[in-house]
């Protein structure tokens, strides 16, 4: 019978012939954790007073409460540092070297097609947008992960999802994924791996696959995977690191159950409060905001940056609204600054920081109160997950977002040029 | 494993990660306190009531959202003895087979204050007079938490 891309890549790193259902253990090439995550993992190694560690295989990266928040955060960004050192991993990414997770494990070459990758980070399943089978772990698995080189998956059953057409009218890879999640609903993938088909595929963009893949989770999704094509090629041709291999599927694999989406049908969508399943058309909506936030492992790569400062160019953010920017790693922070586009978001009045997951998550920088709203390029709108519980966050691609700082509420960029 | 018996706590569906434990709290790996913070949004007061044997029975999609262990973890040093949801979401399902958060997947009618038994065995819940069934867990799941959680399955060489 034949195989969908989990079960081919699951089966490889396990040595078995695995299909849907089975739980199999399998040979990780690479574990993340992150400096919420990373603490819990690094006592439970210590506990184990074991010298194996798969120093070359585990990736630490701070980015959630980094440039340290407070003195609590502080302490724990110095444990991670610590366990570095003491080990002796050179896969550590400091502050002003590295940036969010997921973009800094694409930008280095980590993430490549046919690997498998975990993460203590839910949004690990990101590098599916390159053809990898990637999910988010706990800590202490994380942990059983780097030392032992190995970890257990239940194989998933996968969702097929056949693409067409190609996007108009400004919409993109954030608006098709908030339309399936709409669809289906937040559990509508649970346990299960979206896999996309189609010629649609073709006219998508490596960074809209990324995006996609990225709230694959979202929908209660282990992964979401592409397949490697030209595009993906040219995409981590000057970055991934050792060899990599394309999966295909199968002709003949098994799926439980097929979405179709033309994409000339898709429209800009905003997700409302308190769950990424509440999608609307844009143009259906009338949310005035106090906040626009533009950043994260879901809509804070250069293109994103790019298609934003187009849509502000020469215009100005409206009163009463702050406009923030948090590119997701150094390297978007200097590529905005060498494109001019970080001139572009100075003259129209908004706040650009360096990468961290910062407001995101409700950590910090961007914190809203009770009664404010943001409409945000982030993957999550839960209750009070920017800040106070009666706050609410909106969630739109990267040109809405933009449009939407300049009209002082949530619009797509052609609207706001009838204005 | 015994038979559980304890007081219902109910919710609803897709509770999520940031419910459970919001992410302002997770600046600290130290853990001693952070039972005092669960739920502390969506029912400000529930950590100093609820907990030591009690049950939380809930909808669909429990634990939904972030990876964070944080959260089976403050739910496990507050004391509940399980969690009863019609669905579990992935991440928050692993991390508790992996540190001993016991979870039954099962649909129950009860309501907030009832008192439910709960026998991982014989795979039965019994509340309001009425028995439901639930499946056990997978094999290898199934020795893991015989084994006492994953990291015990590593020392043990057997991962």
């Amino acid at each position: 019978m034949g195989k969908t891309i989990a079960e081919k890549i699951l089966s490889e790193k396990s040595g078995t012939d695995a299909y849907a259902g089975q739980i199999v253990v399998a040979n990780v090439d690479y574990v993340m954790v992150n400096d919420v995550t990373g603490p819990i993992a690094f006592r439970e190694y210590e506990k184990l007073k074991t010298k194996d560690l798969r120093k070359d295989r585990l990736v630490l990266i701070p980015d959630h409460y980094v440039p340290n928040k407070d003195i609590l955060s502080a302490e724990q960004a110095k444990e991670m540092r610590e366990f570095a050192s003491k080990h002796g991993i050179k896969n550590y990414f400091e502050v002003g070297k590295g940036g969010v997770c997921h973009q800094v494990m694409i930008e280095e070459g980590f993430a490549a097609p046919g690997r498998l990758i975990v993460g203590a980070d839910s949004h690990t399943c990101t590098y599916g947008g390159i053809n990898a089978f990637s999910t988010g772990i706990g800590s202490t698995e994380a942990c059983a992960a780097f030392t032992t080189g190995r970890l257990w998956f239940k194989v998933p059953e996968t969702i097929k999802v056949e693409l067409t057409g190609r996007f108009v009218g400004g919409a993109c890879g954030k608006d098709l994924i908030i339309k399936i999640i709409t669809d289906i609903g937040v559990d509508g993938a649970n346990y299960k791996v979206f896999e996309f088909h189609g010629p649609g595929i073709a006219n998508i963009t490596v960074s809209d696959r990324l995006t996609i893949s990225n709230m694959a989770i979202e929908a209660g999704g282990k992964g979401g995977i592409f397949p490697c094509d030209r595009l993906t090629e040219e995409y981590i041709k000057d970055t991934a690191k050792g060899e990599w291999k394309a999966v295909e599927a199968d002709g003949d694999a098994k799926y439980s159950s097929v979405l179709r989406y033309d994409l000339s049908k898709i429209v800009p969508m905003v997700a409302y409060p308190h769950l990424p399943e509440n999608g609307r058309p844009v143009k259906d909506s009338d949310v005035k905001i106090d906040q626009a936030y533009l950043g994260s492992c879901t809509n804070g790569r250069i293109e994103d940056m790019r298609i934003a400062a187009d849509v502000v160019k020469g215009r100005k953010v409206a009163d009463g609204v702050r406009f923030l920017v948090v590119p997701a790693s150094q390297k978007v922070f200097r590529q905005m600054i060498d494109e001019g586009i970080m001139q572009t978001f100075l003259e129209c009045g908004a706040f650009v920081s360096g990468p961290t997951c910062g407001a995101c998550l409700g950590g910090y920088m961007g914190i809203l109160a009770a009664g404010e709203k943001s409409v945000s390029s982030t993957n999550r709108n839960f209750i009070g997950r920017m800040g106070d519980k009666n706050s609410e966050v909106y969630l739109a691609g990267p040109a809405v977002v933009a449009a939407s700082a300049v009209a002082g509420k949530i619009v797509t960029p052609e609207q706001l040029e009838g204005q | 494993m015994d038979k559980i018996e304890g007081k219902v706590w109910k919710f609803g569906d897709n509770v999520d990660t940031d419910q459970i434990i919001p992410a302002e709290r997770l600046v600290s790996a130290n853990l001693d306190h952070l039972n005092d913070f669960i739920f502390e949004k969506v029912r400000p007061g529930f950590a100093q009531q609820a907990g030591k044997g009690d049950i939380i029975v809930a909808g669909k999609n429990f634990g939904c959202g972030s990876s964070r262990e944080h959260a089976p973890l403050s739910l496990i040093e507050s004391g509940f003895s399980c969690i009863v949801a019609e669905s579990f979401a992935r991440i928050f399902y692993r991390n508790s087979m992996n540190i001993g958060l016991l979870l039954i997947e099962c649909k129950v009618d009860a309501e907030e204050g009832d008192v439910i038994s709960v026998d991982p065995d014989k795979g039965e819940v019994e509340a309001g007079g009425k028995i439901y069934k639930f499946p056990q867990y997978p094999g290898f799941i199934s020795e893991m938490v015989k084994a006492g959680g994953l990291m015990n399955l590593v020392k043990e060489g057997r991962l």
